[in-house]
């Protein structure tokens, strides 16, 4: 039985793009957010909108071939892509940006970007093992808040901050119930139906509304699952995905893993668990600044180097949720992440003992057949054992 | 109890009837139609047999054109395939190098036939039959010649993994008149490690099947057995391992499709 609720997650990306444009005319103002590390309560304790701008959609692709070389990440093309085509509704509602020096290709598309928006790039640490790592980062929060002071013409004070951050945790926490409820097995939410979910929180312009939302939707799929109803049979082999984010346009490999008779129980990607296991601490005692720019920080991204807690966190994963396989989702020359990949490897062979695969692919869907085969050969494998 | 394994590769189709301890096979030409050279690989077999239908408790269809035959019960990657086929065929074997027209892909098992872990390549040719296909016709040779022209040479080096790179690369050796026989060698040892590197990641196997249509060439086995250091063999059926994989899979596992 499939969650009333995912109706109205289906056609949020769609319907609040107009919600976007109706709070621009009341004055509000949009900022616009490409990573997990951006700080999304700076932009709400600016009064501001914050949206997602992570392009997902194969469509705008060829267009950013033309300026960007064909050999790059399809999540950087198609972000630029949708810039450039001013076809994504948030890109061009968005008032001002937020970036960060993140990956290579990434960094450096965000100088072409800079020509279509007043646009912002925060300088990330290459990693967080040095004792000056977190007093940078801090230092870019708050030249961050600066620039969105002058920009928005407006000034963050310490109250909004500690509101934004009690807002965003609640938000996290929302989301992070939702996904626990597939730690259950079999999984009561298919993962094409969670990514749904999960991936129009970058959308939620009302965020009260949207939490409101989720929690509806987590308290349906609890009852749906109290009464022992699962899309899935019992022993269908339960999946972990890891590595790049997956949205709503590039779903592809998730749906193939469902297809092809498996249950994707967890996200550890910056799609889902990533973002939402670190919350902002909320003491009151402490600088609203710190205690965001600490938080941020965490995040295991692979662009941070060295880059232990996913790692850990991909064991923590595979306990909790009872993973038969980890997925490891590589973007076509996403160099950071295809590398750490065998990181991944070896850490999920000698400590979690259960099978592992790469997928390095795009966004098109030129490779269906080739990714099918594969796919089904793991599924089949973890059946097998 | 009959069962039957089809292999509709991009190639050749294979089929497999199996009863007990005997099992007799078919092999025809791909061509245009996966589902025509499926059903036609299915039929001559039960001819053979003097069997319907019927007969038949399951089939299990493999190879990539698997998902183009309607009369199969049940579709199998021809990974698992493979690895179950290996098994029978040589007893003892935990990893299977198979290089076909299109692709190569490597298969690590548990010694008795489940697969454990596999890489793939076929996003591009290099390490294919394809590439020993246009090396062969730039050197004016034919893929079945190329071992025995190259017996006993000195491998010249060979930089290129990309096809046309490495077909311009030769003409040019040529040119440079080094001998005909050391640029295959070359050429051998460019596909046998571009898949040893790939059987590397995947863990250390002890006995090797090489199958596929380039198991046929000894100057790549021997290659992969000198790059891999480990016992890699051919046997003369190594061609029907999917198919018989199929075979043995829909007897262990036999699944009904409702018609
Ligand atoms: S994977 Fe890393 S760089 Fe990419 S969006 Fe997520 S946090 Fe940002
Ligand atoms: S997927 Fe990889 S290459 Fe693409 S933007 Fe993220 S970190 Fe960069």
């Amino acid at each position: 039985m499939r969650p009333q609720m995912m109706k109205i997650f289906e056609n949020m990306r769609a319907d609040n793009a107009l919600t976007v444009q109706n709070a621009k005319d009341n004055g509000f103002k949009v900022v616009g957010m490409f990573c997990a590390f951006s700080p999304q309560e700076l932009v709400l304790a600016a009064g501001a909108l914050p949206v997602s701008l992570c392009g997902t959609r194969q469509e705008p692709i060829p267009a950013a071939e033309k300026t960007l070389p064909r050999n790059l990440c399809p999540l950087i093309k198609s972000s630029f892509g949708f810039a450039v085509t001013d076809t994504c509704p948030y890109f061009r509602a968005s008032d001002f940006v937020i970036a960060e020096t993140t990956c290579d290709g990434k960094k450096k598309m965000f100088e072409l970007l800079a020509q279509y928006k007043p646009l912002h790039v925060m300088h990330l640490p290459q990693g967080t093992d040095r004792s000056g790592a977190l007093q940078w980062w801090l230092e870019e929060m708050n030249l961050l808040k600066e620039r969105l002071e002058e920009h928005l013409e407006v000034t963050i004070n310490q109250e909004d901050l500690r509101a934004a951050i009690k807002l965003s945790n609640r938000e996290r926490q929302a989301l992070k119930n939702l996904l626990e409820v597939n730690r259950l097995d079999p999984a009561p939410l298919t993962g094409m139906d969670m990514l749904t979910a999960i991936w129009v929180r970058g959308f939620n312009v009302d965020k009260e509304e949207g939490i409101g939302l989720i929690e509806q939707l987590t308290e349906e799929i609890r009852n749906i699952a109290g009464q022992g109803i699962s899309p899935f049979a019992k022993g269908t082999p339960r999946i972990l995905l890891t590595g790049c984010p997956v949205g709503t346009g590039c779903e592809k490999v998730v749906r193939l893993l469902e297809e092809c008779g498996g249950s994707v129980v967890c996200y550890e990607n910056c799609t889902g668990i990533k973002t939402l296991e670190y919350l902002v601490d909320e003491d009151e005692q402490r600088d609203p600044m710190e205690a965001i720019a600490e938080r941020y920080l965490q995040i295991p991204c692979s662009c941070i180097s060295p880059n232990p807690g996913r790692l850990e966190l991909i064991s923590k994963l595979v306990a909790d949720y009872q993973v038969d396989g980890v997925v490891d989702l590589s973007w076509q020359a996403c160099h950071t992440y295809i590398v750490e990949g065998e990181l991944v490897r070896r850490h999920v062979r000698d400590n979690c003992g259960v099978p592992y695969i790469q997928l390095e692919t795009d966004y098109s869907t030129s490779d269906i057949e080739q990714l099918k085969t594969r796919i089904s050969a793991f599924i089949e494998m973890l059946n097998g054992s | 109890m009959y069962t039957v394994g089809i292999d509709v590769g991009s190639v050749t189709t294979k089929g497999v009837l199996l009863n007990g301890r005997d099992w007799r096979h078919v092999i025809r030409p791909t061509g245009c139609s996966p589902r025509q050279a499926g059903l036609e690989a299915f039929e001559e077999l039960l001819g053979q047999a003097g069997l319907v239908r019927d007969d038949i408790s399951c089939v299990i269809g493999t190879g990539y054109g698997r998902i183009s035959i309607p009369f199969i019960d049940k579709a199998i990657t021809e990974i698992t395939c493979h690895a179950r086929g290996a098994h029978h065929l040589l007893e003892g074997a935990d990893m299977v190098v198979d290089i076909g027209g299109q692709d190569s892909k490597v298969i690590l098992t548990d010694g008795r036939g489940n697969v454990v872990n596999f890489a793939m390549n076929d996003k591009c040719a290099a390490g294919t039959g394809r590439f020993l296909e246009v090396i062969a016709a730039a050197l004016g040779a034919d893929v079945s010649e190329l071992a025995d022209l190259a017996r006993g040479a000195e491998p010249v080096q060979i930089s290129s993994m990309c096809t046309v790179f490495a077909e311009s690369e030769v003409i040019s050796l040529l040119a440079q008149g080094v001998d005909r026989g050391r640029i295959i060698a070359g050429i051998h040892r460019s596909v046998a490690s571009r898949v040893a590197a790939m059987a590397e990641r995947l863990g250390k196997g002890g006995l090797i099947l090489f199958t596929g249509g380039v198991a046929k060439n000894d100057g790549v086995r021997e290659f992969l057995a000198r790059e891999l250091g480990r016992e890699t063999l051919v046997v003369p059926e190594s061609q029907l391992a999917g198919a018989l994989g199929a075979a043995l899979l829909a007897r262990e596992k036999p699944v009904r499709k409702e018609r």
